[in-house]
């Protein structure tokens, strides 16, 4: 396979998976903050740290109510990262592997992004919001679903699972980071006592496990009420849920397992995977998650890295890709 | 919109479809009954559900405008162009016939030149032609050939024979239209297919990789092919893409190559892997930047070295558009009774060279009359269409006739036969042509049919997709015995 080819079926698979994310991130978040008390510090804004796409952001709107943070992140085109930016990146690293990846599959991908721009500004507001986004999700799951299913399981298939791997680590990470960090202090400076917050933590914690699917499954999981330290523990390291980062990086590690030359891109994932699986989350709960996010989010940036120099890097890319 | 063939004139041109209002051709009476016998919303739903397929499917071109480049939906008309096999059958070997003798051609201008030594075509029109490469002199490439692929391009004038009008070796497109084309028409018409016998077209991606896969120069089971595009942004990248992939073989761009000790290899994700045969989508001029445009970015350094030691096949061959040249195009029939020592069973259109005096004299008095092509343009660009120009485009064009007289030509305008289009009210008239496209390597293949492209404006005879012309489906029919 081309490594320029590597490459932008890679991007496909990342943008994929992005665009899935968001969009379950921005419904379970418009559900969540319906139930919140009003004197709660934690808004709108939420959403953009997530994204991390805070400077673009401020750049382009002034107020962080709903309509702007819902506009910017599902169909803002001059934000990368928006569920639109992120179905037309995808289509565009679909369009130039056609060759490669079968053809039900670029058409999906092509009808998802003609959908998702003829219909996207429709769900800034509240109504419809939440069906189309369910009809991104599904659509995202039909094209995962038709890559399993009709595309052989080679280096090709291999990148995008590598991908989808990563980009969900990732994104696993993110959220848990907000929900720890940024949504529970926040909700304690709303000046209420710990009494009141109590119900609203477990509320967010649930909020949490539903952004990631993994509300179900985590009470399957874990027979007690939904705490804060369990979650992260669920998200992070339980082995069984697609989504947690433990099970993404094994993920990841086999898909690496059949490329060539894979020596420093299996010794960085070796490396990330001791950071999630002996990290005492409960502990850290406690005292320190930021810091060790934030590693772990490096360790993350860094099997990026090592995939790029490994088996991108002989071709200079035609089209300027964004992490 | 309903169809009604009575008020259906094609008037003094040939119809495709319809000989006389109210009439359909014996082969196309099935078509046509069905099509009048369909409400106005059906038309229309299947006219939708055609136009539908064609976004969904991605099927795109690019056309190159001052706004930038700005990639369209293929422009597809529904109606179906039926020819029967019979006529078929004599026109494709009059391809086949066309194409040998072209290919005897080019080995000889770049070998022996008999033909030129013989006086039968002039060697300076060899000398002038801006097509002809110099680098290539000597080159002996497998079996002799060199164009490999050619779409050459038939109209239908008055009397309902097929005449070439050009034939194109150089990169021809729209071979992955012609078998979009059908898949389309199979969603919108399935019906239709149970009704008629019409020879498949399919074959052509396989016809193509195994003609690729003969040139190889070295003796493998699985030589490496590849389809060298100029990139995303080239008004054909759908087509580079389609048969890549239709091919299972691997689409590059002049980046992922290199040469090392004269042999062509790709960058994988492996390490570097050799090529045997490239399928190049890029005109000579940027093959190569150590020997042709030296900045050209989308070719590789060193791909002319390699083939010519002969450690890569290129097809076409580098050179092979010195036969595709409206010029040298007038001695064709004179090349295959030179060469093979057959009557050509295709004809010319009739030709008139500037080159000569005679000829040109007629031409610049004539001028009203005639359409004046220039010998290397494709896609319809820098022609004047006598009858329809303004005198002022005439004048100017006398101008550059005489200012370099090898480079242009001139015929008169052809009546191009008409096809029924699906319009806002019913069925129209509009001119059409068709592209075959032809395959030579240890042996020939024909498609069956080609790629039918329409003027889609009313009256004009401009079919080229790049200036707004469209297409349809081309079905070769085999006539049921009566």
């Amino acid at each position: 396979m081309l490594s320029r080819v590597a490459e932008r079926i890679y991007w496909l698979g990342r943008y994929l998976e992005r665009a899935e994310n968001t969009a379950r991130l921005l419904n379970v978040y418009s559900t969540l903050l319906l139930d919140l008390p009003r004197g709660a510090k934690i808004g709108w804004h939420t959403l953009v740290e997530i994204t991390g796409s805070r400077p673009g952001f401020d750049e382009k709107y002034q107020d962080t109510d709903e309509r702007s943070v819902i506009r910017f992140l599902l169909s803002d085109t001059s934000n990368y990262c928006s569920i639109l930016s992120s179905l037309a990146l995808a289509r565009e690293n679909a369009r130039t592997t056609r060759e490669i990846i079968p053809s039900e599959a670029w058409e999906q991908i092509n009808n998802l992004y003609l959908f998702a721009k003829e219909n996207a500004s429709k769900g800034v507001a509240r109504g419809p919001r939440h069906q189309l986004l369910n009809q991104i999700i599904a659509h995202c799951q039909q094209i995962a679903g038709l890559f399993a299913g009709t595309m052989s399981h080679n280096s090709g298939y291999n990148f995008i699972r590598i991908a989808r791997s990563l980009e969900r680590a990732d994104m696993t990470t993110r959220i848990v980071d907000v929900g720890s960090v940024t949504l529970l202090p926040g909700l304690r400076q709303g000046g209420k006592s710990s009494e009141q917050i109590e119900p609203f933590e477990n509320m967010i914690w649930m909020a949490v496990l539903n952004s990631l699917s993994a509300y179900q499954m985590y009470r399957q999981h874990v027979l007690d009420r939904v705490n804060g330290g369990d979650v992260v523990t669920f998200l992070m390291q339980d082995r069984q849920f697609p989504r947690s980062v433990v099970h993404s990086l094994a993920k990841l590690e086999s898909c690496l397992q059949s490329l060539p030359n894979n020596g420093a891109a299996l010794a960085e994932v070796s490396s990330t995977q001791a950071l999630a699986i002996d990290a005492d989350i409960p502990l850290l709960v406690q005292n320190g998650l930021l810091e060790y996010i934030d590693e772990l989010q490096i360790h993350i940036a860094g099997i990026h890295a090592r995939i790029t120099d490994t088996w991108f890097l002989p071709v200079v890319s035609g089209q300027q890709q964004s992490a | 919109m309903r169809i009604d063939w009575k008020t259906y004139n094609p008037g003094a041109f040939y119809d495709e479809l319809i000989s006389s209002p109210g009439h359909a051709r014996k082969s196309g009476r099935i078509l046509a009954r069905y099509l009048s016998s369909l409400k106005s919303e059906d038309l229309q739903e299947r006219k939708t559900a055609a136009e539908l397929a064609i976004k969904a499917m991605g099927i795109s071109f690019t056309v190159y405008s001052e706004a930038g480049n700005i990639d369209r939906e293929w422009p597809f008309d529904i109606i179906p162009r039926i020819i029967t096999e019979t006529q078929w059958r004599s026109t494709g070997k009059g391809l086949e016939q066309r194409l040998r003798a072209l290919n005897c051609f080019i080995h000889d201008v770049y070998n022996d030149q008999k033909i030129l030594n013989d006086k039968v075509v002039p060697k300076e029109l060899i000398e002038k032609s801006v097509n002809f490469r110099k680098e290539c002199i000597g080159m002996k490439p497998r079996f002799d050939v060199w164009a490999h692929i050619c779409g050459t391009d038939l109209i239908r004038d008055t009397d309902g024979r097929f005449y070439v009008l050009e034939d194109n070796l150089r990169v021809p497109s729209g071979v992955s239209y012609m078998l979009e084309n059908r898949k389309v028409t199979k969603r919108v018409f399935p019906e239709l297919f149970e009704n008629y016998d019409i020879l498949p077209i399919t074959e052509y991606t396989t016809q193509l990789f195994d003609m690729l896969a003969a040139i190889s120069p070295r003796p493998l089971d699985y030589p490496e092919v590849v389809v060298l595009t100029p990139g995303i942004y080239n008004s054909a990248y759908f087509e580079h893409s389609f048969l890549a992939q239709r091919m299972g073989a691997e689409l590059v761009e002049g980046g992922d190559l290199v040469v090392e000790d004269d042999c062509v290899y790709m960058r994988t994700i492996n390490g570097l892997s050799r090529v045997d045969v490239i399928y190049r989508r890029i005109d000579d001029m940027f093959l190569d930047p150590e020997v042709f445009h030296p900045d050209s970015v989308l070719g590789v350094p060193g791909l002319m070295r390699a083939w010519l030691k002969g450690n890569v096949a290129l097809a076409n061959a580098p050179g092979a558009g010195v036969a595709d040249d409206k010029v040298i195009y007038t001695y064709v029939p004179a090349m295959i009774k030179y060469y093979l020592g057959e009557e050509p069973i295709l004809e010319n259109v009739p030709s008139y060279l500037c080159v000569d005096e005679k000829q040109c004299k007629y031409v610049l008095e004539n001028l009203d009359k005639l359409v004046v092509k220039p010998a290397n343009e494709s896609g319809g660009y820098g022609m004047l269409m006598g009858p329809m120009a303004s005198k002022k485009e005439r004048e100017e064009f006398a101008r550059r006739i005489k200012a370099d007289p090898r480079n242009y030509m001139a015929q008169p305008l052809i009546s191009l036969s008409t096809a029924p289009v699906l319009g806002e009210r019913g069925a129209e008239p509009r001119h059409i042509d068709l592209r075959p496209f032809i395959l030579q390597g240890r042996d020939v293949y024909v498609t069956p049919g080609g790629l039918t492209r329409v003027a889609m404006v009313k009256g004009s005879y401009v079919v080229n997709s790049s200036q707004g012309g469209g297409s349809k489906d081309t079905w070769i029919v085999i006539e049921e015995e009566s």
